[in-house]
């Protein structure tokens, strides 16, 4: 099962560390995580997509690293999620504007133009990037890098939840 | 007038020590710690030099083991550091309180692969609890004060303190002990209202129920709301490797360990159980064998101090985290208010079932008068001749298991052993933390000879400091737990498990390394040389007790087996 987690952290040398060896110890795999500062001073944000059959036990494990503050799943529907995505496609001459002409109607940001490639940022959710790579399919993918995603909880679901307790 | 305030970091390191109430501590020192082991020469703690790391880690857990308290580890930077890395697994794995204070190379020179370096932090992040690197000479008495509160309260567990050498020399001031702020870190003790009430429900409505005690009981002090909640619930009790003392094994709800090498009635008592009511054990493979197979009619209430335990391995119907004790004061409680004067239910056909097994498999072995010694005989002698009245101290193996079955247990912390991660040369240097720990007790180490032969060298420490602990040492001329797997699962090809022809002169080594030894061949040498050991009280004493080197330790459930097949002997193989 795949889950999206966002934990709060003190912004200490080695927390990263601290919950990314957790994973491997415990054999739970992660698929992306990003981490930087909150609003709050002090404090990291990392958001982790990971697969494991159980991702109480998961919580409960980050719940024990002394520097791990708060540890929220956001299942689907219940988060809003972001993800940047750079991507070179190969292009020539010729077949530069078709590329460049689909890649605009998918929202995309031309970055670089050379002489055998162009590169694109795609970002937003998860779904958009997709997307985009699979009507880019016909083209050549050079090089993709995608930044590990992003996810915060929706103020909209928590007063859904509130108003249905 | 302020320089009067200026001190070390050393210095405000010994301080803090003092102040958390340190007595004394393990250790070696080396090059990067010095600068700690200077104010140490003037301040009132003891320092009690270990041969090597591991020993003074393991003196630490002794330590901790035997009182409750923190114990505390010193040594230097890189082989010093490694060599702590056992003592704090084995800390870990069985939730003992141990702060290990390590030195570090300078700061400049931290990941240059100086002499000595070693990324110590790195290598704690899974063998303690949690750990530090101090890089202001500032936060040293803050983090101590934090190592201390984290170590010792919550599940206890290993803190490691890495100090690098400037950062010791540097000046600081002393600080006031100010109160421990950790936003991460604020274990639940108090059990849940709702879920004492369910537990005690669910205990009410059950037929067959038994209580699984574990090492939280020990560790939270509550061996005697552990009697009391017993004797109200009307439930057998079962006590695992950890939980041996937490409740007393005369007592007649008593079943003793179960799983592995438990009784027959112990484990077949939780397979056939309705209610496993577990306080503070962790489910454990060597207690459930396959979890699929466990206990499968039972529901099942488990009470933790870490809720990471609870549904781990086993589902559990009833979660409840908080302190043993607490929860267990809680239990009783809301049983006494349920039952409003009625008495407990009776379950007689269950005690029925229960007796008729412990009448039909019992635990037992055969002590041929003029056949080699078993160690069940010198377990049961040693416990004739002192009342029980003693701290036993086991290394890992058979004579573990038969020191764990044979010795009746009556009070809690008067059992150490290295249970979760099964480390031999446990026994001795454990045996000596705990000795001058309780100076008062009769702290008798039970060792195989493979697990003396791993850290005898402490007995070099116990006779220089003054620690006069007793060793047997069990002389099988192998490690007989290997062996008996080699004997059962690998048709008898004993690879690597035998100790070779030129087995030291355990009594001479003993005397070389500043003991008495002893020596007993046969059963009826085994009560004297008994009686000949505790009239020595000046120095270390080491029985060697040549066994036989075929017995083998039933019942047994095979590893990774149902707990439904327990073998009762080498007739069920």
């Amino acid at each position: 099962m795949r889950h999206t987690l966002s934990v709060v952290v003190e912004d200490q040398a080695g927390v990263l560390a601290r919950v990314a060896s957790m994973f491997a110890q415990r054999a739970f795999n992660i698929h992306s995580l990003a981490v930087g500062p909150t609003h709050e001073e002090g404090r990291s944000r990392i958001t982790l997509v990971v697969d494991a059959p159980d991702v109480e036990q998961l919580s409960k494990q980050l719940y024990k690293l002394v520097n791990v503050l708060k540890v929220t799943e956001l299942a689907p529907g219940e988060g809003v999620e972001s993800e940047v995505m750079l991507v070179r496609i190969a292009a020539t001459p010729d077949t530069r504007g078709t590329v460049v002409e689909t890649a605009a109607m998918l929202d995309a940001t031309l970055l670089d133009l050379g002489p055998n490639s162009v590169t694109f940022q795609v970002a937003g959710d998860p779904d958009k990037l997709g997307r985009f790579l699979e009507v880019m399919e016909p083209f050549d993918v050079i090089a993709l890098v995608k930044s590990g995603r992003v996810a915060i909880a929706k103020d909209s679901a928590r007063a859904a939840a509130r108003a249905a307790r | 007038m302020t320089t009067d305030t200026h001190i070390t970091g050393a210095q405000a390191l010994i301080t803090a020590l003092e102040r958390e109430g340190v007595d004394v501590v393990f250790g070696v020192p080396g090059g990067a710690i010095l600068p700690a082991y200077d104010p140490l020469l003037d301040g009132a703690m003891r320092h009690v030099l270990a041969r090597h790391e591991q020993g003074a880690g393991h003196m630490a857990e002794g330590y901790a083991q035997a009182t409750g308290r923190v114990g505390v580890v010193i040594a230097t930077s890189g082989p010093g550091a490694t060599n702590l890395v056992t003592p704090l697994q084995n800390a870990l794995m069985d939730s003992t309180p141990i702060v290990a204070i390590t030195g570090q190379v300078a700061s400049h020179a931290m990941g240059t692969d100086a002499f000595q370096e070693a990324y110590t932090t790195g290598l704690a992040m899974h063998c303690t609890k949690h750990s530090y690197l101090v890089t202001d000479p500032d936060d040293i008495g803050r983090v101590i004060h934090e190592a201390f509160h984290l170590a010792g309260t919550g599940r206890p567990g290993p803190v490691l303190v890495d100090l690098p050498k400037d950062v010791l020399i540097a000046s600081t001031e002393v600080g006031p002990a100010g109160p421990v702020v950790l936003d991460g870190y604020n274990p639940t003790t108090e059990g849940n209202g709702r879920q004492v009430r369910a537990a005690i429900e669910l205990l009410e409505q059950a037929d067959r129920p038994v209580l699984l005690v574990g090492g939280g009981v020990i560790k939270a002090g509550g061996s005697v709301e552990l009697l009391a909640f017993a004797e109200a619930a009307n439930a057998p009790v079962v006590t695992t490797l950890m939980a041996r003392g937490a409740f007393p094994d005369d007592h007649p709800l008593a079943l003793g360990m179960s799983g592995m090498h438990g009784t027959y009635t112990a484990t077949t008592a939780l397979q056939r159980s309705d209610l496993v009511f577990n306080v503070g054990a962790r489910f454990d493979d060597r207690v459930t064998g396959d979890p699929a197979t466990f206990a499968p009619e039972a529901k099942v209430v488990h009470v933790d101090i870490d809720p990471a335990e609870i549904g781990k391995v086993r589902y559990a119907e009833v979660p409840i985290v908080g302190d043993a004790r607490t929860v267990l004061l809680q239990l009783l409680t809301r049983l006494e208010k349920q039952r409003g004067g009625d008495p407990a239910p009776e379950r007689r056909k269950w005690f029925e079932t229960l007796d008729g097994w412990q009448q039909s498999y019992p635990l037992a072995y055969d002590q041929d008068p003029d056949g080699p010694i078993k160690v069940q005989y010198f377990v049961d002698q040693l416990q004739e001749v002192t009342g029980g009245d003693a701290v036993v101290v086991g290394g890992v193996g058979q004579h573990q298991m038969w020191v764990s079955q044979f010795w009746r247990f009556t009070k809690p912390r008067s059992w150490i052993n290295s249970g979760g991660l099964g480390t031999m040369g446990f026994a001795i240097p454990a045996a000596i933390g705990a000795k001058v720990a309780r100076p008062e007790d009769l702290v008798f180490a039970l060792d195989g000879d493979g697990c003396f032969q791993m850290t005898c060298q402490e007995l070099i420490t116990a006779a220089t400091e003054g620690v006069p602990i007793k060793v047997a040492v069990f002389n099988n001329g192998g490690h007989g737990m290997v062996r008996q797997w080699q004997r059962m699962f690998y048709g008898g090809r004993f690879s690597g498990s035998d100790l070779g022809d030129v087995a030291p002169d355990y009594p001479a080594l003993a005397e070389a390394m500043g003991c008495v030894g002893l020596r007993a061949e046969k059963p009826a040498e085994v009560g004297p040389v008994i009686d000949k050991a505790l009239a020595i009280d000046d120095r270390p004493v080491v029985i060697e007790v040549v066994v036989d080197p075929d017995e083998m330790v039933f019942p047994m459930v095979m590893a990774g087996g149902s707990c439904e097949n327990v073998l009762l002997g080498p007739e069920d193989l």
